[in-house]
């Protein structure tokens, strides 16, 4: 890939780098908090992004699509679900981890409402994290908190999948099998050809 | 402790796959690096709006916004203060029992518990790069508006 492509594929961070540092300049007192959440930031970002990106290509290989097809696809009937929120609340890590593993579950045949339960659990039902909060917040908040948030997941997938039309969700399947760079193209994949034609 | 285990968990894994099938296992380790790759512009521009944001949201601005008798302003600033900003959980949650704790009123942690769990603004960029837009931004949406409403039945449990 020339420079130039490089560099127009890494604008947002370019400027969001130049952001920073001009706001460290004009705040100098916000600098070293800036600095050291960054540091945090990175250090969470690119130790756990890395293995799961690595763990979804092993996922991508070993999984047959018809398997996923069984247990997550249109078909699976109420084993969808619960296998989507069994997952995602057991995932640890942040929620825009859950994006890329949405992805290669969509790549291999998982239904649009599975999928959306899924991303809900991951950010919300987490159950490592519920012991913590009950810790922090108390016993009854967190139940509280998970007892509305069960049917609140639902509520919010069935009304994604009423307000995204289907052609929309057809384009996001097509970009999922995409971002899935085949041999002999260039690595400027990942941006989506079906979303190109229209 | 998590990442812990995700490194085990991909080395374990990764070496069942290799002596099952080398070929394959290549192929995944690639796979893996190029779908990494692909999101990795968006991922560094997060990372560093994040920084920004947690530099002027610390604990002791988000106290001063949702504290003690902070109301429904307090409740809709926690929303938003949930929304924009990204702390893991095992940091949050503390925080938040030490607001608690401090007389921050259990709607407006509630809330912003819940928003700052579901609602990701500033990590859109990565939601939007395998979502679209509009599903991307619905979700978010509707998890904001969910949040209230998570946030006034925990609050009425908790007062019960």
């Amino acid at each position: 890939m020339n420079l130039m492509g490089i560099l127009k594929r890494y604008r947002a961070a370019i400027i969001a780098t130049l952001a920073l540092a001009a706001f460290m300049i004009f705040f100098p007192a916000y600098a070293p908090k800036a600095g050291a959440s960054l540091l945090e930031q990175a250090r969470t970002m690119l130790l756990v992004v890395p293995p799961i990106f690595l763990l979804l290509g092993l996922m991508d290989v070993w999984v047959p699509r018809e398997t996923m097809m069984r247990f997550m696809g249109p078909g699976s009937g109420i084993k969808g679900p619960l296998i989507a929120f069994a997952v995602g609340s057991a995932a640890a890590g942040p929620l825009y981890g859950a994006f890329p593993v949405a992805a290669i579950l969509m790549k291999k045949g998982a239904s649009f409402t599975n999928i959306l339960i899924f991303i809900g659990a991951w950010s919300t039902t987490k159950i490592p994290m519920l012991l913590f909060e009950m810790k922090a917040l108390g016993f009854r908040f967190a139940l509280a908190r998970l007892a509305i948030d069960i049917p609140g997941i639902i509520l919010i997938a069935l009304a994604l999948k009423a307000v995204i039309p289907k052609a929309e969700v057809e384009r996001m399947y097509a970009a999922a099998v995409a971002m899935d760079i085949k041999p002999g193209m260039s690595p400027a994949g990942g941006k989506r050809p079906a979303a190109r034609q229209k | 402790m998590d990442t812990l285990i995700l490194y085990i968990a991909a080395i374990a894994l990764f070496a069942l796959s290799a002596i099952r099938d080398r070929e394959r296992t290549k192929k995944a380790f690639l796979k893996g690096l190029k779908a990494l790759e692909g999101i990795l512009p968006q991922l560094l521009a997060v990372l560093v709006f994040v920084a920004v944001i947690l530099a002027v949201f610390d604990a002791e601005m988000i106290s001063r916004f949702i504290g003690e008798k902070s109301g429904m302003i307090g409740t809709i600033a926690a929303g938003l203060i949930g929304a924009i900003t990204l702390i893991p959980g095992f940091v949050a949650f503390p925080a938040a029992g030490e607001l608690l704790r401090n007389g921050a009123g259990t709607l407006q942690i509630a809330t912003f518990v819940s928003s700052l769990m579901m609602v990701g603004i500033i990590t859109l960029p990565v939601e939007i790069k395998y979502f679209g837009k509009r599903a991307a931004i619905a979700r978010n949406a509707f998890a904001f508006i969910f949040s209230f409403i998570a946030a006034v039945f925990v609050a009425w449990v908790v007062a019960l």
